[in-house]
């Protein structure tokens, strides 16, 4: 990636948070400008000029100095007329942006438990979460969700609006409210995640991203101790497991490969290696959730060998997964674990009970479980219904080979 | 739903047996959790206490009854055809035991 983008991506969030961590909420969008002023200017200068020694530290000074100039210049109007309107306290006696290493951390972590409040719905908080801390671009969130600019333009003007009534400054959740609150956290981080991992619409590079920064943002819970909880650990350590096989599952043309055709030497070692760190974290303790069984499930599957105890271990934390946390992707995942362990007539019976018609996984599943048994024109049927459930040219390659196959 | 089953004095399960039991009854339980229609389930120990109106502590839980409640699951369902779908394949009718079927009530 060229430079400033580069820049770009790592630094907006970071340096938007620092500044609303001292300006307060109510002047987040007065934040966002002046970052993104700082990089157009970065823009031009670097354009002319040459690129600086230190293009970070450029970068911070600059927005130092431009934000001490916007407090200075509405110092007056702030100090005496805005305090008597809202509750804000006046700008003149803000504390200065910390732009230190410590400081961003800080910030960063504030920013993440306010844009996943309780006031805001899920889609807010996800999209805020891409826009303020990731320094995605509207059109790029905008494609992940299948949706119009306009659409996120007011979902994320809807979001700031809301906060802004809730809150000035922006604060870690004091310690009886945190584990609530760390809970929307990662359901928007484990989204994110999900959205990059599994996204069929979403172009590859995008999805790498979302990935990486959905442990970043996790990594960024680590680093204090009152976050980095066995839950944390848990779906890090969820994370770095898929993500070893990132490579791993597309082919050269972008096409999908499965879990038993996929070369294993094309297997992170070393993010497998860095999941197995932090399942040791999350098991330090007795908690067993969600993120704990999923972690455990995606161990299982970072083992080129396969033990006979695999897919009945499999099976079982599927089982109790669902027991915690239902979604139809989990009751695919465990009707496919069961046909492993009790065929595919016995795992056809289950995939029948779980009514999720429409859904491109679904016909996947029964496409090969019926591929299995001799009812090869139920098979086709639908892998014929999933050709229709998709738009992706890889996915549709994918199937239509699957046909020709039968 | 609970499983009421008679008391078996002679049934003494290995570890292994054990084990593929508590499986039986993941796998089932799973299976209704797959559909998204699991609540919550809990296995109850064979022993327990009863406390009579006269104030007597006795050793339960049975008294007349043969039968004992071994268990509960709570799931949604939509009416008692769907619920007896669900308790298909329950474990506790493979040992001679049932399941009985009760709605929740609602007031107010």
């Amino acid at each position: 990636m060229p430079l400033l983008p580069n820049l770009f991506r790592t630094e907006y969030g970071k340096m938007v948070a620092v500044l609303v961590r001292s300006f307060g909420f109510s002047h987040v969008e007065e934040a966002e400008d002046l970052v993104s002023d700082t990089f157009t200017l970065a823009a031009e200068t670097w354009g002319m000029k040459g690129v600086p020694e230190n293009p970070t530290g450029w970068l911070y000074t600059v927005a130092k100095n431009n934000a001490r100039d916007r407090l200075r210049r509405k110092g007056h109007f702030s100090d005496r007329i805005v305090p008597d309107l809202t509750r804000d306290q006046p700008l003149a006696e803000m504390p200065e942006p910390d732009f230190s290493p410590e400081g961003f951390q800080d910030s960063q972590l504030r920013m993440i438990f306010t844009l996943c409040h309780p006031a805001l719905n899920t889609e807010q908080q996800v999209a805020l979460c891409l826009r303020i801390l990731g320094g995605f671009g509207i059109d790029e969130i905008a494609a992940a969700f299948l949706t119009t600019k306009s659409t996120i333009n007011k979902r994320l003007h809807r979001g700031k609006s809301r906060l802004r009534e809730e809150l000035s400054t922006i604060e870690l959740p004091p310690s009886s409210a945190l584990n609530e609150r760390l809970e929307a956290v990662l359901t928007t981080i484990y989204l994110l995640f999900n959205e990059g991992y599994h996204s069929i619409v979403t172009p590859e590079t995008f999805r790498r991203e979302l990935c990486a920064d959905a442990i970043r943002l996790a990594l960024l819970l680590t680093t204090n101790k009152k976050t980095n909880l066995p839950q944390v650990n848990a779906l890090l350590a969820l994370m770095c497991f898929q993500t070893s096989r990132f490579d791993a599952r597309s082919g050269t043309d972008g096409e999908m490969i499965l879990y038993a055709q996929q070369d294993r030497s094309l297997w992170d070692e070393r993010l497998i290696g860095q999941g197995r760190k932090f399942l040791t974290a999350a098991t330090a303790s007795s908690e067993n959730g969600r993120y704990h069984l999923e972690a455990a499930i995606a161990f299982l599957h970072t083992n080129p060998t396969e033990s006979p105890e695999k897919w009945p271990t499999v099976l079982s934390l599927y089982n109790r997964l669902l027991q915690l946390h239902y979604s139809p992707v989990t009751a695919l995942n465990r009707t496919y674990a069961l046909s492993r362990i009790h065929g595919p007539k016995a795992a056809i019976a289950e995939a029948l009970k779980i009514d999720l018609k429409g859904h491109l996984w679904y016909h996947l599943l029964l496409a090969d479980l019926y591929g299995q048994t001799e009812e090869k024109a139920k098979a086709k049927a639908h892998l014929d219904q999933s050709l229709v459930l998709t738009k992706n040219p890889a996915t549709k390659r994918f199937i239509a080979a699957k046909i020709a196959a039968l | 739903m609970l499983f009421r089953s008679e008391e078996n004095p002679d049934f003494h399960p290995s570890p292994e047996e054990l084990q593929a039991e508590i499986k039986l009854w993941e796998t089932w339980i799973g299976g209704i959790a797959a559909q998204g229609k699991f609540g919550s389930s809990e296995a109850l120990d064979f022993t327990g206490k009863i406390l009579h109106g006269n104030g007597t502590v006795t050793d339960g839980p049975y008294i007349e009854l043969k039968e004992i409640v071994g268990g509960y699951i709570l799931v949604k369902a939509e009416n008692f055809d769907d619920a007896l779908q669900l308790a298909q394949g329950c474990p506790v009718l493979s040992v001679g035991g049932k399941v009985e079927i009760r709605p929740i009530m609602h007031f107010g």
